[in-house]
């Protein structure tokens, strides 16, 4: 789901970088009012979880790869602002240092990534779990709350993709991303419905039980239906 | 950091040995590129061309450590698995660090 560079025109990855840079802004701000120091060490941990768990490459035999990003969980446990923080500095050290994901590409990767995921798995698991405090509704909601996260971002990010060939094309040959939204869209959304979003799910819901079990007072998205 | 945050500083280094996993996995089922993520040679492999722009902007950026591996695609599995391990430590290394020291930032801009 790295956007490499090449792939997307200056007329959507400009705007992108204004969109992540708007919510960057305010996930530091957030972060700075509320930041425990509890949270420090949970923030570059974070980072380094998610920036791990999308090396795991993972193929559909004979086709393609891909993996999980781990943004669901992080904003399941230190909440969506703080995983916008952690995520995208994961994004960025990809980028810059090796190559994943493109340069000109980084706003619309944070923001595929590291904005839309967390917020939509908060928003899933709030929805799913309603108002168990534990049990297999929390479970549920913990492995929506990945999976949909994903899709969505991978939708997202195969409208990205499907629209070059629309705003940026000369003599009917595609000038980045080659393929229309015909095609971007189902191919991703698929490989992301078969495969990707159930890993996303099982770690989301796995390590959340994990963090449950040992430091239930500390996970954001299960301190809040207390209130 | 509490006992349970140092255990899982452990976890993740732990994962970060496990990592070679995810170039092992796609080489075994011989499973190709990310989807969107080709390669400019690739791309005039699948659709007959390579766009104009693309092959102008592809190479952009040249990452010190170009997909995780220190040497190219044709070293040894030893040399890429290797490489890979690193990169994660690396990662661990760098995510913690910058995050830390924005942590420090952000409080001292605070007071």
């Amino acid at each position: 789901m790295h956007i490499p560079d090449g792939y997307l025109s200056p007329q959507t990855y400009v705007p992108l970088y204004a969109v992540f840079a708007g919510f960057i802004a305010v996930a530091l701000k957030k972060v700075r009012q509320n930041l425990s120091a509890k949270n420090v060490p949970y923030l570059g941990m974070a980072a380094a979880f998610s920036f791990l768990i999308m090396m795991f490459n993972v193929p559909i035999p004979g086709a393609t790869t891909g993996h999980a990003v781990g943004a669901a969980i992080v904003a399941l446990v230190l909440g969506p602002w703080p995983a916008v923080v952690a995520v995208s500095v994961a994004l960025i050290i990809q980028a810059f240092l090796f190559g994943d994901g493109g340069i000109t590409a980084i706003g619309a990767n944070c923001f595929n990534m590291a904005v839309v995921m967390p917020f939509t798995a908060i928003l899933v698991f709030r929805l799913v779990r309603g108002k168990a405090a534990a049990g297999w509704r929390v479970s549920l909601a913990a492995f929506l709350s990945g999976y949909l996260s994903l899709v969505v971002a991978a939708v997202v990010t195969a409208i990205e993709f499907g629209i070059q060939p629309l705003i940026a094309s000369a003599d009917g040959k595609p000038l980045y991303a080659p393929y229309g939204l015909e095609i971007a869209v189902p191919a991703m959304a698929i490989e992301h419905m078969l495969l990707f979003g159930v890993i996303e799910g099982l770690v989301t819901m796995l390590v959340l039980m994990y963090f449950a079990r040992n430091d239930r007072d500390g996970v954001y998205a299960l301190q809040e239906a207390k209130r | 950091m509490s006992p349970f945050q140092k255990k899982l500083l452990v976890i993740l280094a732990m994962v970060a040995v496990l990592s070679p996993l995810g170039i092992i996995l796609p080489e075994k089922f011989e499973a190709g590129d990310a989807w969107g993520e080709w390669s400019a040679e690739t791309i005039r492999e699948l659709v007959g061309f390579i766009p104009e722009k693309l092959a102008e902007t592809a190479d952009i950026w040249r990452a010190p450590i170009p997909d995780y591996n220190l040497g190219d695609e044709k070293s040894s599995f030893a040399v890429q698995a290797l490489s890979y391990i690193l990169s994660g430590a690396i990662g661990i290394g760098l995510c913690v660090l910058v995050l830390f020291g924005l942590s420090k930032l952000l409080v001292k801009k605070k007071e």
